[in-house]
């Protein structure tokens, strides 16, 4: 880790407006939640499915991909990641960093409104806000590898990380099955089914299988991404 | 005293070869990058500056890989043409950074000096999204200079510069080469890279056309044959003159005025007002036909 490169990391990403941006979702599961609960719809199924649906399966790959790709795509893009390459330092360092800082993002703005959300909307009743809190937070470091991987290692990280989250995540994987078992979500999902009680949490992976895939695909995704920067040409400029 | 090398460096896009078998040493002192735009200046600096591997050949520093070799950094500066830095820092700040990703034993003083080095103390503490063109190539170059690197290398630095942000950048360059700094710089304008390096190495189409102290360069690009457009008060009088004194290969007179083919470029400017004269002829305009540096260059490339 080096803290220079996690404080300029920082400023770049909570910077201006950017920071109004991550604050929307979060607020709105927030708002959600506090008006189900003051309604009096926040039963076991809609707490369930309203943390699931919106904490697990949306606000979660989403600010992923905002935080994965954001501490490091624009960077490499515009060419300022040169200031930091141009240093002594080892370039896993250099990733290791950006990738602490887009987990500490997604801890901030996906985890602990999903820890929130799930007290305002079930209190304790069965376990429930620290089991969804549990697997937004081994999602968030998984997405968050598998994305600044992506930001390394392609220009169109953005488009394809939401592809990803939206096309083969969450529509392939009402049609296919076998999709569904091959995402993050699922194998975080996995995660909350096994600390919960609550009937409505139903995973299709089984723990066994889903904490060693997470653990795999998120050391894959930090490898990869310190491996294509070690190698990282610049943009082709004539 | 540090050398940078590069030997049979080539670099290739698929089928397009950006680079072309270059070899070159560079030493300390000012060393010009000169060539037109797309010549493969900014790939070789790249390569130079290990953000590129070349394709096939090295490319070594004091005998050290610079590819893939982040120790490399601490001897070397480099200051790309890219006007991106962090924007939303403080000169000051920013310096502060890179000085401290340096891992220098006293960061402060380091951006302090470095800051004072290239003259923008005034403006330390605005932000980088509010400097000028000039002002951010300086920044950029305090970047570089923050862990005082023997060798310095600079992607165009004076583009989109005004004079006199120009003249100062010049001097500092200078300066810097006095200290004993290994410095190149890449250029597409003869006249900068006259009046800085003291050497010069060109770059055509991705080949190394020449290479030498500036004297050198200049005579091969003058000594070539030179095409000149003569207008005078009686063109085919002055052709005559021409051809009979010998500076000309060949006057072609056309509707425009004369076109001459001088043989040898110094010799032919000093001569012809006297031709002229004492042919009784009144010079009207006397202007060169393909004077660009792209013409210059192709020249060179042919030879």
């Amino acid at each position: 880790m080096n803290s220079t490169i996690a404080m300029i990391t920082f400023r770049a990403m909570l910077g201006r407006r950017r920071a109004l941006l991550l604050l929307a979702l979060p607020l709105v599961l927030l708002v959600l939640a506090a008006v189900l609960r003051y309604t009096g719809n926040n039963d076991l199924d809609i707490s369930a499915d309203v943390l699931q649906k919106f904490g697990l399966a949306t606000l979660l790959p989403l600010l992923a991909l905002i935080a994965g790709t954001g501490v490091i795509g624009p960077e490499i893009d515009d060419g300022q990641i040169m200031y930091v390459l141009t240093k002594p330092i080892p370039r896993q360092v250099v990733v290791l960093t950006k990738l602490a800082v887009a987990i500490v993002l997604v801890a901030v703005f996906a985890v602990v409104p999903t820890l929130l959300a799930g007290m305002v909307l079930t209190g304790s009743t069965a376990g429930m806000a620290p089991a969804f809190t549990a697997g937004v937070l081994v999602g968030g470091v998984t997405y968050s590898a598998v994305f600044v991987a992506l930001a390394v290692a392609s220009r169109n990280a953005v488009t394809i990380g939401l592809l990803y989250a939206l096309v083969w995540e969450s529509l392939l994987g009402n049609f296919a099955p076998g999709a569904k078992s091959a995402s993050i979500q699922q194998w975080a999902l996995s995660v909350t089914d096994a600390m919960t009680s609550a009937t409505p949490v139903k995973s299709t992976v089984d723990l066994a299988v889903a904490v060693p895939l997470l653990i795999v695909v998120s050391l894959g995704g930090t490898l990869l991404a310190a491996y294509r920067l070690r190698s990282l040409s610049v943009a082709h400029a004539e | 005293m540090s050398e940078l090398r590069l030997d049979a460096v080539s670099r290739w896009y698929g089928n397009v070869v950006a680079v072309n078998g270059v070899s070159m040493t560079v030493g300390p002192g000012v060393t010009g990058l000169l060539g037109p735009n797309g010549a493969g200046k900014s790939t070789l600096i790249h390569m130079m500056g290990g953000f590129l591997a070349p394709s096939s050949g090295t490319v070594t520093l004091d005998g050290a890989p610079i590819w893939q070799n982040p120790g490399i950094y601490r001897s070397l500066g480099l200051v790309p043409e890219r006007e991106a830095a962090y924007d939303f820092l403080t000169g000051r700040q920013f310096i502060l950074a890179m000085a401290k990703l340096h891992k220098l034993r006293d960061p402060a003083a380091a951006a302090s000096r470095a800051i004072g080095q290239v003259e923008m103390d005034y403006a330390a503490d605005r932000t980088i999204g509010n400097y000028s063109k000039g002002m951010k190539q300086r920044i950029k170059m305090a970047s570089a200079l923050v862990h005082d690197p023997p060798v310095l290398l600079l992607d165009e630095p004076f583009n989109g510069m005004d004079p006199r942000q120009r003249l100062q950048l010049m001097d500092l360059i200078r300066r810097m080469a006095e200290e004993g700094r290994t410095i190149l710089f890449s250029s597409h304008i003869l006249e900068e890279v006259e009046r800085l390096a003291s050497h010069i190495e060109v770059i055509v189409a991705g080949r190394h056309a020449a290479s030498g102290d500036f004297r050198k360069i200049r005579r091969l690009m003058t000594d070539r044959p030179h095409i000149f457009l003569v207008r005078s008060s009686d063109d085919r009088r002055l052709a005559a003159a021409i051809i009979a004194d010998g500076s000309a290969r060949s006057v072609q007179l056309t509707d425009k005025g004369l076109q001459v083919e001088a043989v040898d470029f110094q010799r032919f400017t000093w001569l012809l007002p006297q031709v002229s004269r004492d042919a009784g002829v009144r010079l009207w305009e006397v202007s060169p036909a393909d004077e660009s540096l792209e013409s210059v260059f192709s020249y060179l490339v042919a030879r």
